[in-house]
């Protein structure tokens, strides 16, 4: 097979679904939690915590594929504002389960994905496109051409 | 799928009303998505039911923007608006938006709050307790060993969990708000023994014995241990409530701990074996005097001004311990011109302060003794406010990066201190 079919050829992760729903879109990576209250400006989409390696990006309208959740028992809260404000995540693949993500998940309404059988961490990297599919419990991956 | 009993079936098919079926509806959900097989019934649930910005209920003004609109489709996360009746279980209001005196001074409009006064009556027409404190244990609300709780505010949960041997997982405000009519909340986490054991070890080399090094223990034990459970024995001395409230606030801040274990100190931890309940010990962490030193600097890293315009302390609320060793502290002495001394703490701390004499102490020194809510949770400071000194690490973790503005953490002493002269003179002892 040729290299072009190699990179065509997307790559499949097989986990739990924990929120139902498909959505395509951008993957935004990262391997630090993410604290909700405090750490996220709701209105913008934004993470604002002082020494984390996304501050003054945005996930609005992105795969947000990250650890898990940290901080305040406001993470859900945060996050439901964040999808009535319009600046939620497309989709969240996650690989800590935590009820702070449970309750944020569930209340965003976003396709989302955990237990995945690889480390999403080494194969998704910022920019991949990614389809999550909630009810089936796969992401996939289509690697950005580099 | 999550199993319901034949009551909770009847709950979610709306034998009790719309308003529970909705909450066994989002119940039910958010139980799937963590994966549990079953709920636990729970009558200790404290969030906080209903209250909402301006923005929110202008969101949901086309629902009537009331707090029926809101409880409705925020808290219970309903597509419809239903009746929403008083509270089933024993509910209580964690912390709140403004102090109810004092909301001029941390620059709130009329209408922000006409906002609050409206919110704080419905809370309480539906039944739930006004307690509006991050710290119910210190305001009437003491869960006992083996409770199962459905609490928000990190800082409350892993005291919970942590130093009385309650159960609650980190809740947020729709989960909260669910138990209170469904007297549910998933069986999943720290409701069930085999979470609840030990599974990284922090070994204290250097002795942490009053609440500034507890303090800077649990910034570093949070960093280290991330969200797992962490197992601490070596030089840990002199528990008391404060200490373990400082320690717990800042782990839940830096990591995001919710259970900590501290040999032969916290209920669920006779031994080191207890502790781990058996399993593997994990990772080793260990508290030396360079990790102790590392935590300082990393506590400090937003500081760099030493002209302090605004010392903010009670993070989380203080105890009345707490008020009168601050009254102590600046008895005889005057707030600095160029500074602001604000102290948080619940309303019923805050009658025991009044009645001991201490708010008329902090008054005539120039500082505010304030309710309700905190710097960080009504994002407000005073005018101008560009470098802040704080005792809490939980505080200094989330304010600076709030209000944009510099932040400064030492003793309550230095804060005191930096509150009188304006100048931050804070170090590290070694």
């Amino acid at each position: 097979m040729s290299d072009i079919e190699t990179e065509l050829r997307p790559i499949v992760l097989h986990g739990r679904g924990v929120v139902g729903g498909v959505a395509e879109g951008e993957a935004l990576v990262t391997r630090e939690t993410i604290s909700g209250w405090g750490g996220v400006n709701a209105m913008t989409g934004t993470v604002i915590e002082s020494r984390h390696e996304l501050k003054g990006t945005t996930f609005a309208g992105k795969v947000l594929v990250f650890p898990g959740a940290k901080g305040s028992s406001g993470w859900s809260g945060v996050f439901h504002t964040a999808r009535l404000a319009g600046t939620a995540p497309l989709a969240m693949v996650f690989t800590t389960m935590t009820t702070k993500v449970a309750l944020g998940c569930v209340v965003m309404r976003v396709p989302s994905v955990v237990d995945l059988d690889r480390d999403p961490f080494t194969l998704i990297e910022s920019g991949d496109r990614v389809r999550v599919d909630g009810d089936a419990g796969t992401v996939t991956i289509w690697k950005r051409e580099r | 799928m999550v199993a319901l009993t034949e009551a909770e079936r009847a709950m979610a098919d709306g034998a009790e009303g719309a308003a529970v079926a909705k909450a066994m509806d989002l119940l039910i959900r958010y139980a799937d998505a963590l994966g549990a097989e079953r709920f636990v019934e729970t009558n200790n649930v404290a969030g906080v039911p209903g209250s909402s910005t301006p923005w929110l209920k202008n969101y949901y003004r086309a629902d009537g923007g009331d707090y029926r609109a809101i409880f409705s489709r925020f808290d219970l996360d309903s597509d419809e608006v239903v009746d929403v009746p008083r509270m089933n279980a024993f509910s209580c209001h964690l912390q709140g938006g403004m102090d109810p005196s004092l909301w001029r001074d941390q620059g709130m409009s009329e209408a922000q709050h006409d906002n609050f006064v409206y919110d704080e009556g419905q809370v309480a027409a539906h039944g739930i307790q006004v307690l509006k404190t991050c710290t119910p244990y210190l305001a009437g609300n003491v869960p006992v060993m083996g409770e199962h709780c459905a609490w928000m505010e990190s800082s409350a949960v892993v005291f919970c969990n942590s130093v009385i041997g309650g159960r609650t997982n980190c809740e947020g405000r729709e989960s909260t708000s669910a138990a209170m009519l469904a007297k549910r909340i998933p069986d999943w986490g720290f409701h069930r023994d085999e979470f609840r054991r030990g599974q990284n070890r922090v070994r204290v080399e250097v002795p942490v014995d009053d609440i500034f090094e507890w303090g800077m223990l649990g910034y570093f034990t949070g960093d280290a241990v991330q969200d797992t459970i962490p197992v601490l024995d070596g030089a840990i001395g002199a528990p008391s409530l404060i200490r373990h409230k400082h320690f717990g606030a800042a782990a839940a801040s830096s990591g995001g701990v919710e259970m900590y274990h501290m040999v032969g100190i916290t209920p669920e931890a006779p031994t080191i074996e207890a502790a781990f309940g058996g399993a593997a010990h994990g990772e080793v962490f260990v508290y030396d005097k360079a990790a102790r030193a590392r935590t300082y600097e990393q506590l400090n890293a937003v500081g760099s001004n030493t002209d302090v315009d605004f010392v903010m302390l009670g993070c989380p609320h203080y105890s009345v311990e707490q008020i009168a060793e601050a009254a102590r502290l600046i008895e005889g002495r005057r707030v600095s011109a160029n500074s602001e001394l604000w102290i948080f703490t619940s309303r019923a701390v805050k009658a025991t302060a009044d009645a001991s004499g201490y708010t008329r102490i902090l008054s005539a020194a120039g500082a505010k003794l304030m309710t309700d809510t905190c710097s960080s949770i009504s994002q407000a400071v005073p005018p101008g406010t560009r470098v802040a000194a704080l005792d809490s690490a939980k505080q200094v973790h989330y304010l600076p990066a709030i209000m944009g503005i510099e932040g400064w953490y030492g003793t309550t002493a230095d804060c005191i201190d930096a509150a009188c002269t304006g100048k931050w003179n804070g170090r590290l002892v070694a």
